[in-house]
């Protein structure tokens, strides 16, 4: 598609929407936990999904050790301390056709999805029922709702190739032995504030597993939805690529627009192994609040892989255009000899939203190399932060990282910051750095608008065209979706 | 009459102590070229800015109009369209958009005002490649970003290549020779000799002669605290490389005084 075409469309969907589209509630007899927060909950939580007694042992673990933990503020970004008794932890959508003693929780739902639910999410655009635009036709989704997964696509395909992609509450019944042997050796239960939390009372997730020497022919995806209020959503995802294997995964995410601040706390875990290549895309939106940001989504994600075999590779390409407060930054362990980390990132802010967002790359095997594109946007009176650390153990002969940093502002009170941290333990560690900040000028505009083009067309490929160079990572649906986010939330912030 | 400026006020917006433009006068008509000398602040390139529309100026008085419309009730991008153009004092760097497309963008946005039918890529390619060879222009500079990484010679030969692609009815040079050595300086003056029409307009606003020798206008106007004081052929361009502007601004503030 031509880059004209594609910014066309832009402007055909500036022209039909403003605001927050994906801000509609659903309307649905749900099963919600009363608020609170104890270790009955946790306990309730795990017999509500039937789980084994291992499960309950992890989630009894990390919670017990949360209650040591004092919630992190080191991020830029001001928030009043979360009162984490004002949530409710679980919630889903009732199933009429299976209650309490359903064997395997949600299995039978989604079968029998809820039509409110999945109206929702057909609006949203998401294909829970194998169908879809033909655009999409060529996606496995696994559609999360509040804190259940609602239906998983085209698993049957998968399967022929050996492929699981299921909810993680399914793995933990049908596949124990891997979740066993996977779940917290990226990120432990300890690991943090918010990953203990998730460890703790963690709602849904998906499992993605991909045997030997298998090329995955079709994209894996996974879309998040909060719909009640006050509830949290902590999911939990592990994605097992095994040796010489390859597979695209994208992740996307909304919320109703509310007026009390929602909790998401996720933790992913990704585990790459000899060979294998792993593409991991997340478009977020979640509701970034109303003009002031108050009751946006308070996204506190820890996203980590691992590149265990030589020769892995593991990209994290993102595009974080929502939620009130962002805290995330998906990480490399590049573990495994010659094994690649790459971290493509377009975070936007605009209003009052506060994102502190960048990456670790920790090299520990020989030849790694490591890459790293941040493109910060800041508009309104929001603050951008990078934070970024590449670390070389001593072991890492050769290791080689490449940052680059670009901010831009829009507008006169917004602030973008970069924190880069960079350790190194062995002198034969090659590092480059490049950063730059710029501004969306009047000078800009005026250029653009001097040769005819109209002020948002102008905003749109000025805007994209700082991005380009992260985009062009994205799968070909999600780089557009991603533009039109841009666009949309960009709207009205210049002059 | 292509442009007519009359008794135009202008200041800066929101700063009425700011008077810039006081009064001008200046009626160019289609074919013309037009040269606007004049010392530092004498309101040069606020009158380029006007004209083209820039915000950070206010108009307080006078009219401008384009073919018979009234200009000044046109946004930049309507004036663009209807075919004013512009060549920056500084033109500027947007990274990671290819010349391509923005020129693609910008060329059928003029289109559409002419109810014509927009140029798809291969389309606009052979347009363009006609242009480069018109000018001689470096056969890459479509695919570059825009002004990134270009010297100031090269920024200000994009903006006559951009100048080429648009083919406006009224050019506004903004000291478009600032800062050119003399080789740039032959590749605009080049420039604006082979976009020469008799249906295309120049206002070439300079304070060095050198340009002007390259592309001789046919009227040259000598422009001092907001106002044309002066206006001739040519020749004037001599007269004020051998006696400066004293004379000119000092008989000018006599007559002020006296009136």
């Amino acid at each position: 598609m031509s880059e004209t075409t594609q910014y066309q469309e832009i402007n055909d969907l500036l022209s039909k929407n403003s605001g927050y589209k994906e801000g509609f509630f659903t309307q649905t007899v749900v099963d919600t936990f009363a608020k609170g927060l104890n270790e009955d909950v946790v306990r309730a939580i795990s017999a509500k999904k039937n789980e084994p007694q291992w499960m309950l042992d992890f989630r009894l673990k990390a919670f017990a050790h949360w209650k040591t933990l004092e919630e992190p503020h080191w991020a830029k970004a001001s928030y009043d301390p979360i009162d984490y008794q004002d949530y409710s932890y679980y919630s889903a959508p009732e199933c009429n056709s299976c209650s309490s003693d359903c064997p395997t929780g949600n299995k039978g739902m989604s079968m029998e999805m809820d039509p409110e639910v999945a109206k929702a999410f057909s609006s949203l655009g998401v294909p829970v029922n194998g169908e879809g635009s033909a655009q999409k036709a060529n996606i496995a989704v696994d559609a999360i709702f509040d804190s259940v997964s609602v239906s998983t696509t085209k698993r049957e395909e998968l399967e022929e190739l050996g492929i699981i992609f299921c909810s993680f509450s399914e793995a933990v019944h049908d596949h124990p032995e891997l979740v066993q042997q996977y779940l917290g050796t990226v990120v432990p239960y300890h690991d943090n504030y918010f990953a203990a939390l998730n460890s703790a009372v963690a709602s849904d997730g998906t499992f993605v597993y991909i045997p030997e020497g298998v090329r995955s022919p079709i994209d894996l995806s996974t879309y998040f939805r909060i719909n009640e209020a006050k509830t949290g959503q902590f999911e939990r995802t592990i994605l097992i690529a095994d040796k010489n294997s390859y597979v695209s995964y994208l992740e996307g995410c909304s919320a109703p627009v509310r007026d009390s601040y929602q909790l998401h706390a996720a933790v992913v875990e990704v585990i790459v192994h000899e060979n294998a290549e792993v593409k991991y895309s997340t478009v977020q939106n979640w509701y970034p609040g109303d003009d002031n940001c108050e009751g946006g989504i308070l996204n506190f994600v820890t996203k980590r892989g691992i590149c265990e075999g030589a020769h892995a590779k593991l990209s994290w390409t993102q595009a974080e255009t929502g939620s009130a407060i962002t805290w995330k930054y998906p990480s490399c362990i590049l573990k495994g000899d010659h094994s690649i980390g790459e971290f493509y990132s377009v975070a936007l802010t605009n209003r009052r939203q506060q994102a502190d967002t960048g990456t670790k790359m920790i090299h520990i095997g020989k030849n790694t190399r490591s890459t790293i594109i941040s493109k910060g946007l800041s508009a309104g009176k929001s603050d951008n932060t990078y934070r970024g650390l590449v670390r070389i153990l001593p072991s890492a002969e050769g290791a080689r990282n490449f940052t680059q940093c670009d901010s831009m502002l829009i507008g006169d009170q917004c602030g973008a910051h970069t924190f880069p941290y960079i350790e190194v333990e062995n002198a034969s560690a090659k590092m480059e750095h490049e950063a730059t900040t710029s501004r969306i000028g009047e000078d800009q505009l005026f250029y653009c608008q001097q040769r005819g083009i109209s002020e948002q067309d102008a905003i749109s490929m000025i805007v994209n065209g700082f991005c380009k160079d992260v985009f062009s990572e994205l799968p070909l649906e999600f780089a557009q979706e991603a533009e039109e986010l841009l666009a949309i939330s960009l709207e009205g912030s210049v002059g | 009459m292509l442009l007519s400026v009359e008794n135009l006020h202008a200041q800066v917006a929101d700063e009425p102590e700011k008077a810039i433009l006081k009064g001008l006068n200046l009626n160019v008509k289609p074919g013309e070229v037009h040269a606007i000398m004049g010392p530092n602040g004498a309101g040069k390139s606020t009158l380029s800015s006007v004209l083209a529309g820039r915000e950070d100026y206010e108009v307080t008085a006078g009219t401008v109009s384009l073919s018979g419309e009234d200009l000044l009730e046109l946004s930049a991008e309507e004036r663009a369209r209807k075919g004013v153009f512009l060549a920056f004092q500084y033109p500027v760097e947007i990274p990671g958009v290819s010349n391509k497309l923005f020129m693609q963008t910008a060329v059928n946005a003029i289109r559409d005002e002419q109810g014509l039918p927009a140029l798809d890529m291969f389309d606009f390619d052979t347009y363009a490649q006609s242009k480069i060879d018109l000018l001689k222009m470096p056969k890459n500079l479509l695919d570059r970003s825009v002004n990134v990484g270009f010297s100031g010679g090269e920024k200000k030969r994009n903006d006559i290549f951009q100048m080429a692609l648009l083919e406006p009815k009224l050019c506004i040079l903004d000291e478009t020779d600032s800062g050119l050595d003399i080789d740039a300086m032959k590749v605009v003056a080049n420039g604006v000799n082979s976009l020469r029409s008799s249906d295309r307009s120049f206002i070439v606003v300079t304070h060095y002669q050198r340009l002007l020798d390259y592309i001789k206008p046919d009227f040259v106007h000598v422009l001092f605290d907001g106002q044309i004081i002066q206006s001739g052929g040519f020749e004037l361009v001599h007269e004020l490389e051998e006696k400066g502007y004293d004379d000119l601004i000092q008989a000018h503030q006599q007559q002020q005084t006296q009136k």
